[in-house]
């Protein structure tokens, strides 16, 4: 099916067009929230509290209540719980990381496992993207409202608490505050992708996209914007590799914003592998 | 004579200061008024508590005992932070990867006083190039900060500490990796800024020669204050104490083991 046909479903089927909103509107969080994510070293960090919501949607869709609650719960409780656990005892911050969030997400695996509905299994840890409800789409929209509006009220004191994390405190900045109010942003943003991406793959919206960014600029404004716009290429991009193949849309999506990356690990004009080869080369050549 | 009784108000004042890390006291029973004006050199051998105590008055450490005052109110409520300028003794806690320019890294330092609005004004945007212009770094001002020397960077975060114009400025061997020659200049610079724009500076370091050269007072730490007061009664003291003093660090390391 071409490009043309997607187009042509996209006008005619109504799910099509939820699924497209939903995926730029995702695109758009992951890649704003994702290079204060990976600025402030806390890849590792993202992966885990992503993987943290299982528990919490399992036990939403037990109780029938929003997941979105649920999911902020366990979150949340994780992320205190690796802080709690690094802050008093010599285990370092990436091994508390690697005790708690596999513990949880264990606990999340048998809870669903004990419902009996491994289809919705498959779903919340892969995404599926062509299922979304509207009501999920709003919800979607209004955790990238908030996303929005938080990173522009407080650009400020993002920036300085994750450029020199002291020089913010001698500001009187609160760190803590802003690790845990990241942190409980991360969860609602694992929420509104769980639909697109999956846990397991919501990571990868929050990395790629923003590292891919992060390669190609010394701004960090600029970053923001164009690991957005990655966000947002691969999320529709994605979702007609999924729609035309009738592949996992997780996956699809972050397929594609993996090779945007590859794209700019060999290319970028200042950072990629083959201009530096290039100059070097180039160099080495003068010199003799 | 406003000017006479305003000498006499005390910009940091620290009463009966305790800190210990754990088990091992650090600092013991400080007593410290730094005046206006003043500009106070705090030596003392390494691990002796400066940056601790530096620490302390920024309420970056909360002391077990004891209290420290700023402009006159306590650090724990204290939220003029643009007051005071800080340089820290390793600028390298900073995220040396990170996109930003050295003109944005500057502004930083602005921050306190720009408020929530995001964008910088016109009036902003000169004062940052002035500071940069005051280490000598505005060639760089459109440089990745990542990508300058480590006493280039140094002199930035001097910058960004001088850019609020401060009524304090706290400096924890702010010259460590800036070469001979930049050290004179910008000792030079700190002491028109004491003069002429009166401001207060406490200056931590190792190198006495400063002392005598630019400061006003001095004090000398090792867990307790070993001495503090004019830099001219300091002189008169200096050779044989302060070589008492510093070999003194191995006896009170004998005492606590
Ligand atoms: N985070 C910490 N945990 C435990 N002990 C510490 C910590 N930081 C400092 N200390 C101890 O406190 C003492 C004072 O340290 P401090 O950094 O204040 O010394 P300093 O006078 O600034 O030394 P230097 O001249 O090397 O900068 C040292 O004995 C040090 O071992
Ligand atoms: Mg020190």
């Amino acid at each position: 099916m071409s490009f043309m046909a997607f187009l042509e479903a996209l006008f005619q089927y109504e799910f099509l067009q939820k699924a497209l909103w939903t995926s730029v509107m995702v695109g758009i969080i992951c890649g704003v929230l994702g290079c204060f994510i990976i600025l402030r070293g806390m890849a590792l960090m993202g992966d885990a509290i992503s993987h943290a919501v299982l528990p919490g949607v399992a036990i939403s869709y037990m109780f029938g209540v929003n997941f979105f609650f649920g999911a902020v719960l366990t979150g949340v409780l994780t992320a205190i719980g690796i802080g709690f656990v690094s802050q008093n005892s010599r285990i370092k911050h990436d091994m508390a990381i690697g005790i708690m969030f596999t513990s949880v997400f264990a606990v999340g695996i048998i809870i669903i496992t004990l419902m009996k509905s491994s289809a919705d299994l498959y779903h919340i840890l892969f995404g599926n993207v062509l299922a979304v409800r509207t009501s999920d789409m709003w919800m979607t929209l209004s955790i990238g409202l908030l996303v929005i509006t938080l990173v522009t009220l407080f650009y400020k004191e993002l920036l300085v608490s994750t450029f020199d994390p002291t020089m913010a405190q001698s500001y009187g900045l609160p760190n803590k505050w802003i690790h845990y109010i990241l942190m409980v942003v991360l969860t609602m943003v694992t929420v509104a992708s769980l639909q697109t991406v999956g846990i397991v793959l919501v990571v990868a919206m929050l990395i790629t996209p923003a590292a891919t960014a992060y390669l190609l600029t010394n701004r960090l404004w600029v970053m923001i914007y164009m690991a957005a716009g990655f966000g947002v290429i691969s999320s529709v991009l994605g979702l007609y590799f999924s729609f035309t193949y009738n592949l996992a849309s997780g996956a699809t999506i972050v397929l594609v914003s993996a090779f945007f990356f590859a794209a700019a690990f060999f290319f970028s004009p200042s950072q990629g592998l083959l201009w530096k080869s290039f100059k070097a080369r180039k160099n080495r050549a003068s010199l003799s | 004579m406003m000017e006479q009784s305003r000498l006499k108000e005390p910009i940091i004042s620290i009463k009966n200061l305790y800190y210990h890390y754990g088990q091992a006291n650090v600092l013991e029973n400080i007593n410290l008024d730094v005046k206006k004006g003043d500009f106070l050199g705090l030596v003392g051998p390494n691990g002796s508590g400066k940056s601790t105590l530096i620490k302390c008055i920024l309420g970056l450490q909360q002391a077990q005992k004891g209290e420290v005052l700023l402009f006159g109110e306590q650090a724990a409520k204290f939220r003029r932070w643009d007051k005071i300028g800080y340089v820290s003794q390793k600028a390298s806690s900073f995220n040396t990867s990170f996109p930003a320019t050295v003109f944005e890294v500057v502004s930083m330092g602005l921050f306190g006083k720009v408020g929530l609005f995001r964008f910088l004004k016109r009036e902003h945007r000169i004062k940052v190039k002035e500071a940069l212009e005051a280490v000598g770094m505005d060639a760089y001002s459109s440089r990745n900060i990542g990508e300058l020397s480590g006493g280039q960077q140094q002199r930035v975060f001097i910058a960004r500490a001088l850019v609020s114009e401060p009524e304090l400025l706290i400096l924890d061997e702010p010259t460590v990796g800036v070469d001979a020659l930049s050290a004179d200049t910008f000792y030079q610079m700190l002491k028109d800024l004491h003069r002429e724009r009166n401001m207060t500076l406490l200056l931590v370091t190792h190198d006495v020669g400063v002392m005598s050269d630019y400061v006003t007072n001095v004090a000398c730490l090792n867990k307790t204050l070993h001495f503090h007061g004019k830099t001219d009664e300091f002189e008169k003291v200096s050779k044989e104490k302060l070589s008492s003093f510093y070999g003194h660090k191995v006896h009170v390391l004998d005492h606590t083991h």
